[in-house]
């Protein structure tokens, strides 16, 4: 027995190390710079260079278009995972590799399709001109990067939704209809409640790449509209401010970590469809 | 028999070119416990879903008190199911799971209160309202989701074989308690199963039906004691079933010999399948039975000894209370009112309705 322990515990070395080179030592790295001046001495003085209007204005449009985003995913993946549910195994499997296909494209070219198709005088725009309709300014508005986020982001929507909501048991829902629920009601007294947990880990895992990405918007944002994680890639590559992008880094990480934690503690309370 | 309530018409179904269920007509009355029985895929789930508005017939009608109801949504109907795996609302309490069907309906607070004190009251759990649904065990579980059903006062409780999923003793104790609480509503049960046992101590009506068609409807005793068909005498219970000839009126001829039974009607040297049961054969000594044969083979079964005995040419299964030694020389004696002689089906899809699924 105890040997067997002990042989478990090799195992774990690995990943140990891993975790350890890869993401503990990193985020030290980061917390050091962000908390320290440039000559190594331990210093507020970034975090309080940071409480600037600037900044805050960039990280609450990060969030605001972050919400966006995840709220328009949300909306175009719950009614589709629904109607997935109906469909038996394979007859749906076309409809969900395609919504899925943004997930094995790089998404730096994705992006840069969206910048053609947005442009002033791009593809979208060309069309609109050709139906009689006048052109519209998309590209560098927040709305081209919500587009782009939607677009690349939409898979991490669907898959745990997916997965939440195909292993309600349909006889649950036969049940409230049974009780004299219409589809509405059914759908939002059970379905929605015994899904929330795919609702929860689709959001997180669109918010946070959402609230940190810079490809999409600085793409279609043409570096007019400042996004905080541009703002933190520029102190890095341009400014060389290595102590003010690490401190901005950590309040971003603030609030990824509220997010994970607001998702571990509901899937503490979600009970599971089936029992 | 009371009021009819239900009527099946020519109900048809199928499922992707699949036929289930071709041509069937069922009444159930007011106040009758009816238990469909069949092996499974004979269609007897079709049907419950198809009365509880989870599937449409492709051809025929269903009424309910005289009202056609085939088109109209589960939530329209005074029908309410108990399903197989409960399917109880697990992100809900017990008393919120009761209670599920009234908010609907709108009741008010104290009448939903009072109505879920009744129901854990009826089911014999008082005092579970807040437990959280997954800590319960099975039976419990099915005790809900009897009670959930109940509060809304159908007319017709459907159940989905909901003591499948049981251990012996607390499916035997579920039987007991079904019966109780059928007596204290007073509606209509419609039950599913294919347990012969279960349909046999709780119905009022025995409907036994394989591959969609009916092949018996009666009492318990009636489809016990009096099967019509192969199929039902072997389903329900153990049989020895055996080929033999109508010579005429009382008299069959089986494995070579002449026997006496009580039959008639049948005509004079007509194919016919014999029915025995295991516990109406008598053992005796070699040159005192009408069959001489040897035991094969002898089980304890606890209250009774199968025992396997090789004479005419058949394996015939006997029951008795006592046991035989093995290899033993035995005879075989029917007693003329333990036969029970069953007409052969008449045509090649009776005879595909009539096949037992093994």
């Amino acid at each position: 027995m105890q040997k067997n322990k002990s042989l478990a515990r090799l195992f774990v070395v690995p990943f140990g190390l891993w975790a350890t080179i890869f993401i503990v030592l990193p985020l030290f790295f980061v917390l050091y710079s962000g908390l320290s001046d440039g000559a190594g001495h331990l210093t507020l003085a970034n975090l309080s260079e940071i409480a600037a209007w600037e900044y805050a204005k960039s990280l609450l449009l990060s969030i605001g278009l972050a919400l966006l985003s995840t709220a328009v995913c949300l909306a175009l993946a719950y009614p589709l995972v629904l109607i997935l549910r109906r469909v038996r195994y394979g007859r749906g499997a076309w409809i969900f590799v395609l919504f899925l296909l943004p997930l094995w494209m790089n998404s730096l070219l994705t992006t840069m399709a969206w910048q053609t198709i947005l442009e002033t005088h791009g593809v979208l725009n060309t069309l609109l001109t050709a139906l009689g309709f006048s052109p519209v300014a998309w590209i560098n508005t927040p709305a081209a990067i919500v587009i782009g986020m939607v677009y690349n982001f939409l898979p991490y929507m669907v898959l745990p939704l997916y997965v939440s909501v195909t292993r309600i048991d349909p006889s649950v829902i036969d049940a409230a209809r049974d009780l004299g629920a219409s589809f509405w009601q059914a759908l939002r007294r059970v379905i929605l409640p015994l899904s929330m947990p795919g609702i929860v880990s689709g959001c997180t895992m669109v918010f946070i790449p959402a609230l940190t990405t810079f490809v999409i918007s600085a793409l279609l944002g043409g570096n007019k509209i400042m996004l905080i994680g541009n703002i933190i890639e520029q102190e890095f590559t341009a400014a060389y401010d290595w102590q003010i992008g690490s401190a901005l880094s950590m309040v971003l990480m603030v609030f990824i970590l509220l997010n994970l934690l607001l998702e571990v503690f509901s899937d503490s309370e979600g009970k599971g469809a089936r029992q | 028999m009371e009021k009819e309530l239900l009527r099946l018409e020519h109900i048809r179904k199928s499922f992707d070119d699949r036929v289930i269920i071709e041509d069937l007509d069922l009444t159930i009355h007011e106040n009758e416990f009816v238990t469909l029985l069949g092996p499974s895929g004979c269609g007897k789930t079709t049907i419950l879903r198809m009365i509880g508005g989870f599937a449409t017939p492709d051809r025929g009608r269903i009424l309910f008190d005289g009202a056609d109801i085939t088109d109209l949504p589960p939530e329209k109907r005074q029908v309410n199911t108990v399903f197989q795996k409960y399917s109880l609302f697990s992100h809900m309490d017990v008393a919120e799971n009761i209670a599920f069907g009234l908010r609907l309906k709108k009741k008010s607070r104290s009448y939903i209160r009072d109505k879920i004190q009744y129901a854990l009251k009826l089911v014999g759990l008082e005092g579970y309202e807040h437990a959280r649904v997954q800590e319960l065990s099975g039976g419990q579980q099915q005790r809900i989701a009897i009670a959930r059903a109940v509060v809304n006062e159908p007319k017709v409780l459907l159940f989905d074989e909901p003591l499948s999923a049981l251990d012996l003793k607390m499916r035997q104790n579920m039987q007991r308690e079904l019966v109780k609480i059928k007596r204290e509503l007073g509606i209509t049960f419609v039950f599913v199963t294919h347990d012969q046992e279960e349909a046999l101590s709780m119905s009022d009506t025995v409907v036994v039906m394989n591959q969609g068609w009916i092949q018996q409807i009666g009492t318990p005793e009636s489809v016990y004691n009096e099967p019509e068909n192969a199929f039902v005498a072997d389903f329900i219970g153990d049989s020895n079933i055996i080929p033999g000839t109508m010579v005429h009126d009382r008299l069959v001829h089986l494995l070579g010999k002449d026997i006496p039974c009580i039959n008639e009607g049948f005509g004079e040297n007509v194919p016919v399948d014999v029915q025995i049961r295991p516990e109406d054969i008598t053992i005796c000594a070699p040159e005192d039975g009408q069959y001489r044969g040897q035991i094969t083979q002898v089980v304890f079964k606890g209250t009774v000894y199968d025992i396997t005995i090789e004479a005419g040419g058949f394996s015939w299964l006997v029951q008795t209370i006592t046991g035989h030694e093995k290899g033993a020389e035995v005879g075989i004696q029917l007693a003329p009112s333990n036969i029970v002689i069953m007409a052969k089906p008449e045509s090649e899809d009776e005879e595909a309705a009539g096949d037992a699924e093994e």
